[in-house]
């Protein structure tokens, strides 16, 4: 019997489990870059104990660092913005967006009191309708005041995601038809070629036509603003999903297609099995890169549709001309900023979550 | 004992409007548009009061980007009625512009209209502006001051450029009353030529009024007429000087009126007359007391989602002053009139005045029998429809009778001269002997061809 030196054998329990808490760490180091929080990692890795001067200036790379930036940002807009006279007033500094943006929230609370009343009121007239014996004519009743800034947030949101999907839905499959086809490429590639730089400005006024003309419905399940928005952002968001489908899928290895073909797979097994799989990364690619467009053209899209999303907001406040104005559109742009980077995180983590190559 | 007297009256005059009969409205789910206007406050105040409510209503209101948005959204039905300029209803229903039968129940206002000059343009205006003992200028300002600057541009060759609403604005005409009326010439409207700047000295463009004051101050247009707040927002701003308000053109002018399209009124009876009650309502409360409500207009009219205008903007005007230069404050007590005057109720002499502007420049190409000036007038004008609902209100306590002229055929007295700057006296019941006696302008049987006045 060979005795085991009971010090070693703890010293190796520890090893392993530092091997073990350092996989982790290194595993959820993916999901903390995906998140925009990579900064976690390098503290996570000095708490369990790895050389501490290394992870003393990750830390600073990854957090400091920024940190420093924004502050100088904010010391400098601080700064040079009160010497900017406009009509306005002096260009605000922090303190008096923060300000605003407070104002804007204590004014949503507001506006939530006013529709419970509302709809208190609504309730009253019911009972009235009720007394007097005409039950039948009672009827939901929407929301007659103006929308909160939340709600404008959320109405972006939505046209952008609506306007997305439809792009989405026609720029996969073009996509991958583009790819597949060297003759639908060509066919497809010049039309892409004009239209791509086309500004969202210009195909406004056409979008406001034709839907003007094709949605005559009374019942609007949509308004009319809102699909003005959401297919000018369609328009040009279609772009970069398209080109990166096609470029993906035109780009599978050689071998994997002459697999299918001894394989004699049809087309819908290729595209599922082969092709979509392979391509995935660069369309996810083009996704990202559509939604950031997306978001982008929709409030300009909002500003003249008059949709009520953040665009309008901001076309509102420019309007009203208060004292107030400059600084709530600029708590509307850095809302705008905001959203943006977190709609591409979110395009980033479901990159991510669907894809295993390098290829980000 | 005298006590719970009192009590049970203060609770029945609080309890009225829930006793009001509420009238069988067709469609109670409404949609209306405004532009950020402090006119626009009947609309504002009508919501925040509840008095839509009370009528049965749900209304929205919702703030559209300029006056032909606006228009488009009522004849294709987005909007169920909106805030319009007096001239739209009347422009629209002759077809000068989008053809379609618009009429009006309620007119909005009286007054509330101004021009302003850039600083540029009132400095050298100055010179020519008479001064009172104390040094300051001497209201109400004569275009004839403006004349000799207009005249300097263009000896420069520098076209002169002032801005205006719409073409069919009040706004358009007041402009072009008070150019005309110190010897400047704002140009005609033809057929073919829809500029208005035909043969004009003083070159007018349209600008949505929220971009006044921004275009201004970018030196596109070097003065304008508009409405408030954004006339006190050029002083605020110290961008510019309002040199005259449309009270001083002409003493209570009617402004803006109450559009809705023929076909909703049609359809929809008595919701017209629901929605034309809770507008007198709110038209009442304005004006009520001497404008003791005036503070809380404005206030409710500062929030973002009606004009969104600094308080004290919009306060300057609407609580009896007007600030003219800097410090220049004036009591101007009749600047927003509501409902004293009977300001509520839709003259057709009102009707008949912007449609003899029209034919004065031109919009209305061809001359017209005094007999057409008046149909029209009453195709468009309901005075019908007002007084239904006014008399709806004071079966209902809400009104007084004595405030409402049930028994006027709806022409307004004759304007006297002293009320109107130039000293033109008015008379809406002889059109085409009123278009006879204003010196620039067409009249008659005059035509407008090519660059000419002919005829």
């Amino acid at each position: 019997m060979t005795t085991i030196d009971p010090e070693f054998a703890e010293a190796r329990a520890r090893e392993e489990r530092r091997a073990r808490l350092f996989t982790r760490i290194n595993k959820a180091d993916g999901w903390f870059k995906v998140l925009g929080l990579a900064w976690i990692t390098p503290i996570l890795r000095a708490a369990a104990g790895d050389n501490p001067q290394a992870q003393v200036r990750e830390i600073w790379r990854l957090l400091m660092v920024p940190l420093i930036a924004i502050l100088a940002f904010l010391l400098l807009w601080g700064n040079l913005a009160p010497r900017v006279q406009t009509s306005l007033g002096a260009v605000p500094g922090p303190a008096q967006v923060w300000e605003q943006a407070i104002v804007l929230h204590q004014d949503a609370q507001a506006k939530a009191a006013k529709r419970d009343k509302f709809y208190e009121q609504v309730e009253k007239r019911n009972q009235k309708l009720i007394d007097a014996g005409r039950a039948d004519d009672i009827k939901p009743i929407a929301y007659t005041g103006s929308p909160s800034y939340y709600e404008q947030i959320w109405t972006s949101i939505k046209t952008v995601f609506f306007g997305f999907l439809i792009a989405s839905a026609i720029a996969i499959p073009l996509g991958i038809m583009a790819g597949l086809s060297v003759t639908a490429n060509s066919a497809l590639n010049p039309l892409i070629q004009i239209f791509k730089p086309v500004s969202p400005l210009a195909w406004l006024p056409i979008v406001t036509m034709v839907v003007s003309a094709v949605y005559t419905s009374e019942d609007g399940l949509f308004a009319k603003s809102f699909l003005v928005s959401a297919i000018t952002v369609t328009l040009c968001s279609l772009w970069p999903t398209l080109i990166n489908t096609a470029l993906g899928v035109a780009s599978i290895d050689k071998d994997l297609v002459n697999v299918s073909k001894v394989l004699k797979m049809n087309t819908w097994t290729k595209i599922t099995k082969l092709v979509l799989p392979s391509a995935l990364p660069l369309i996810f690619t083009g996704l990202r890169l559509s939604l950031g467009v997306g978001w982008m053209v929709l409030i300009a899209a909002e500003m003249l549709a008059q949709n009520p999303g953040l665009g309008k907001f901001v076309w509102d406040e420019f309007q009203n001309g208060s004292s107030s104005s400059l600084a709530k559109i600029m708590v509307a742009v850095f809302t705008i900023g905001i959203i943006g980077f977190l709609l591409d995180r979110v395009m980033f983590a479901l990159q991510s979550l669907f894809t295993f190559s390098n290829n980000r | 004992m005298k006590l719970t007297h009192a009590a049970l009256m203060i609770s029945t005059a609080l309890c009225a409007p829930a006793y009001a009969e509420m009238l069988d409205v067709e469609k109670d789910e409404l949609k209306f548009g405004f532009i950020k206007l402090t006119d626009m406050a009947p609309l504002a105040v009508a919501y925040e009061n509840g008095y839509f409510e009370d009528e049965g209503l749900f209304v929205t209101l919702e703030a559209q980007a300029n006056w032909k948005v606006l228009l488009d959204g009522v004849i294709d039905g987005q909007l169920d009625g909106a805030h319009m300029l007096a001239g739209q209803p009347l422009a629209a229903t002759i077809g000068f512009g989008t053809k379609a039968h618009i009429i009006t129940p309620f007119s909005m206002d009286l007054n509330g209209n101004g021009i302003t000059v850039s600083n540029e343009i009132w400095e050298q205006m100055k010179p020519h502006i008479p001064t009172m003992d104390d040094g300051r200028p001497q209201h109400p300002i004569s275009a004839s001051a403006l004349k000799p600057v207009v005249e300097a541009y263009k000896d420069e060759g520098k076209p002169f450029n002032m801005g205006m609403v719409f073409p069919v604005s009040t706004h358009n005409y007041e402009l072009r009353y008070w150019l005309a009326a110190g010897g400047l010439e704002p140009g005609y409207y033809s057929p073919e030529n829809i500029s208005g700047q035909i043969g004009a000295d003083v070159l007018l463009s349209v600008t949505p009024p929220p971009q006044m004051p921004a275009t201004l101050e970018a030196g596109t247009i070097y003065g304008y007429c508009v409405g408030e707040p954004w006339n006190q927002a050029a002083v605020f701003k110290g961008i510019g000087v309002p040199v005259i308000t449309d009270y001083e053109l002409w003493k209570n002018n009617p402004e803006k009126v109450f559009g809705l399209s023929a076909e909703f009124v049609e359809e929809n009876p008595q919701t017209t007359i629901a929605i034309t009650k809770a507008l007198i309502r709110a038209a009442i409360w304005l004006d009520e007391n001497d404008n003791a409500n005036r503070p809380e207009a404005v206030e409710i009219l500062s929030r973002s989602e009606y004009v969104g205008a600094d308080y004290e903007v919009i306060a300057n005007s609407m609580t009896g002053t007007f600030e003219y230069e800097k410090g220049d404050v004036r009591e101007v007590p009749d600047f927003n009139v509501f409902f004293r005057y009977n300001a509520t109720y839709p003259y057709y002499s009102d009707a008949v005045w912007y449609l003899t502007q029209m034919r004065r420049w031109g919009q209305i190409a061809e001359a017209k029998p005094d007999t057409w000036y008046d149909e029209v007038a009453k195709s468009v004008y309901r005075p019908d429809i007002y007084l239904d609902a006014a008399k709806s209100l004071v079966d209902d306590g809400l009104a007084n009778a004595a405030d409402f002229p049930f028994d006027s055929d709806g022409y307004k007295e004759p304007t006297p001269a002293a009320d109107i700057i130039d000293g033109v006296p008015y008379d809406g019941r002889h059109p085409n002997a009123y278009l006879d006696s204003l010196t620039i302008g067409l009249k008659g049987e005059q035509k407008v061809v090519g660059t000419e006045v002919q005829g």
